[in-house]
């Protein structure tokens, strides 16, 4: 019998964790239904890239105020960690409080934990009122209705109640109490539960104790649902993030073979594409109008966003009131892979053409053409996330596959190929300037 | 009103077995477009001033396809792209100068992957070089006490990370250089980038270069400095929208050179 316990928590600690691995193999599936792509250069900048932007937070403090309350609520939740390896121990164990075998520094460790809880605590409250109360324009706009919205203080509320259980569980730990060594916040809170008996003290513990690990299990396995996922990906995102000028868009490979021929004097237009060659070199289609055109780093992007709208909040057509808003370029990039994975699940691991794709039925071509490709949601991403990319396959999409151009970028495009100029004035003038 | 500018081709340099120090990349807009023709004399005045032995394609130069990319027509801009490489290289050309960031941008960043490798400088850059190596003189009294603030063309900024050689050329002319609120990576775009030049904007509540020469105004200036023609629009209309076009000029960073010397 009195192994019970320790058998649930191994039961809970293998579901919750097994869950969780079945979720993270379905992302990595979601993920690789992009299109291939090789990236594996400078890879000790890319490494300080993600340990300066991920781990170090340097894009986060560009805006201080939510910088450092997200700071400490990031790092609060990477040391109070560590407790939650005490945790498992002495649940699978059957042991209290294994580490503070360690002695004094035990105590340092406990009130650093503490500290950082109540600060977390206070911090997420603030981020609470952000969205809440102040309501930042930035959380409100119209992809942020329903789901999204909910989702954003979920993480708040699951965040404040695993906090209090971490205090709560301190405070009526009697034992602990009694050490009287880094106890610097719950002390505090014993009194509240001074009247109550010392078993009933120890009944709050242990249901502290328990809620707080199911808690985290249950957190755990939200992520993949939630924005929330950002705690994982923004370090694959930012290590895998663009290192070139941000004004250098790829240049097509297959339109680079196509373009070559054409101006090789010594093609054979009419030749059949040889053996080897084959079709497979050159894509299906130009350009992107669902995800699986993508590539798996636009996926990867979508499934990083955290929805905080800095993109958003700096884009120069959002500002002006236009349709486009970066952020819900990857809020759907990443709604429609869900619904192809979900699909793809329903089907046996194939996927069955549903009638919809990612254009039209997600992103509308007045999104995609009230962009100015200024950069701005690049430079504003706090995890490198790239919205402009896909913005872009998107239009050759439109332009290359559709002729879907606006009118006028037509006439713009026909006189580019007829006189070398967007406007209709003769090459043979290109000099004329210098006599006018 | 021609003012004799020296503008020779590369096809004269090569008829005479020489090479210039840079090609000065003309462009579609600083080509054809009235406003911007007048920067590209500017700057034309500029080389001509510092003794610059360069030279122009001339006919031979096409548009660089940078816009065309943006829309989304890859093959139109690999085809511009290719066929200006095949002039660029046939002319053994190194270094090439533009007044246009959205052609710098393009030539610098996305020929090298088509066969076309050059040293790419944005004049003002350029400027930059020439006053530091003593070629041109900047400083007079034309400006002094005159505000100016400089609005970062995106694909210059952000897209290059090129913020300081606009300003340091500013401060040589002695004028007072104010900033934006929004500046260097935070600036806000014209409303031209992206093919937008050429378009009606899509439906909103307000035009992008209203809202960005409402930033520049702010700051109460007697000039607003771009370093893009099509920037250089964008502000104009915008300043007229303000009913602001009595009291505040819109110029390139060339433009004001040229100005404070008196070229």
């Amino acid at each position: 019998m009195e192994y019970i316990p320790q058998l649930l928590f191994a039961i809970a600690l293998i579901l919750g964790i097994g869950y969780f691995a079945k979720n993270v193999m379905k992302l990595r599936r979601n993920i690789k239904l992009g299109r291939d792509m090789t990236i594996n250069d400078n890879t000790s900048e890319r490494w300080k890239n993600m340990i300066m932007i991920a781990l170090g937070q340097s894009k986060m403090v560009k805006r201080p105020i939510a910088g450092l309350l997200h700071i400490i609520v990031y790092v609060g939740f990477v040391v109070i960690n560590i407790e939650v390896l005490e945790i498992i121990i002495d649940g699978l164990t059957g042991k209290h409080r294994i580490f503070s075998s360690i002695g004094s520094a035990y105590g340092v460790l406990i009130g650093t934990f503490e500290i950082l809880a109540i600060l977390v605590f206070v911090s997420v409250i603030i981020f609470w009122i952000r969205r809440n109360v102040i309501r930042l324009k930035r959380f409100l706009s119209s992809e942020m209705k329903g789901w999204p919205k909910n989702d954003g203080n979920n993480i708040l509320y699951f965040e404040m109640i695993l906090m209090t259980l971490f205090l709560v569980m301190n405070a009526t730990d009697l034992k602990f109490q009694a050490m009287d060594s880094g106890n610097v916040i719950s002390q505090y809170i014993a009194p509240w539960f001074s009247d109550f008996s010392e078993q009933t003290n120890h009944y709050i513990e242990r249901s502290a104790w328990w809620l707080h690990i199911l808690g985290i299990l249950v957190f755990l396995n939200y992520l993949y649902f939630s924005k929330h996922l950002h705690i994982l990906l923004a370090f694959p995102n930012t290590y895998y993030g663009k290192l070139t000028p941000k004004g250098q868009f790829e240049n097509i490979e297959a339109v680079t073979k196509e373009v070559k021929m054409m101006m090789d004097p010594n093609a054979d237009p009419f030749a059949a594409p040889s053996e080897d060659e084959g079709d497979a070199e050159v894509p299906a289609k130009f350009g992107a109008s669902d995800v699986q055109d993508l590539s798996w780093l636009n996926l990867l992007n979508a499934y990083t966003c955290t929805e905080c709208g800095r993109c958003t909040s700096e884009c120069p057509a959002n500002q002006t009131g236009k349709k486009l808003s970066p952020r819900k370029i990857m809020m759907d990039t990443r709604d429609r892979l869900e619904e192809v994975g979900k699909n793809i699940d329903a089907n046996n691991g194939e996927f069955k053409d549903d009638g919809k794709q990612l254009l039209g039925d997600y992103i509308s071509h007045e999104e995609l053409w009230a962009c100015t490709t200024c950069n701005a949601c690049v430079e504003a991403c706090p995890v490198s996330i790239d919205p402009l990319n896909i913005i872009m396959q998107m239009r050759q999409y439109l332009v290359m596959e559709q002729s879907a151009a606006p009118m006028e970028l037509n006439n713009m495009m026909t006189n580019i190929e007829n006189n070398g100029a967007p406007w209709p004035y003769n090459q043979m003038d290109r000099l004329n300037w210098k006599d006018e | 009103m021609s003012e004799q500018l020296k503008v020779p081709t590369m096809a004269e340099f090569m008829a005479e077995g020489k090479q210039p120090e840079i090609l000065f990349w003309v462009g579609s807009a600083g080509s054809y477009d009235d406003r911007a023709k007048k920067i590209t004399k500017a700057f034309v005045k500029i080389l001509n001033k510092a003794n610059v032995e360069f030279a122009v394609l001339g006919t031979e130069e096409s548009n660089t396809g940078d816009v065309a990319k943006r829309a989304g027509n890859e093959f139109l801009f690999q085809m511009q792209a290719v066929t200006n490489i095949e002039v660029l290289n046939a002319y053994e050309v190194k270094r090439i100068v533009t007044c246009d960031p959205h052609s710098f941008n393009c030539i610098k960043n996305e020929y090298p992957g088509l066969g076309g490798v050059y040293d790419v400088v944005h004049h003002t850059q350029y400027i930059e070089e020439l006053i530091a190596a003593g070629r041109l003189q900047v400083g007079s009294d034309t400006l002094k006490g005159k505000r100016i603030t400089f609005h970062d063309p995106c694909y210059l900024g952000r897209a290059n990370k090129v913020y300081e050689s606009p300003r340091t050329v500013l401060k040589g002319t002695n004028a007072n250089i104010v900033e934006m609120k929004r500046h260097k990576s935070t600036a806000l775009c014209c409303g031209a980038g992206g093919a937008q030049m050429f378009k009606e904007p899509e439906k909103g509540d307000m035009d992008i270069n209203v809202m960005r020469t409402k930033d520049a105004l702010e700051t109460n200036p007697n000039i607003i400095a771009t370093g893009c023609p099509y920037c250089n629009t964008m502000m104009t209309d915008g300043i007229k929208a303000h009913e602001k076009e009595a009291d505040v000029e819109v110029l390139d960073v060339a433009e004001i050179i040229a100005k404070a010397q008196n070229f």
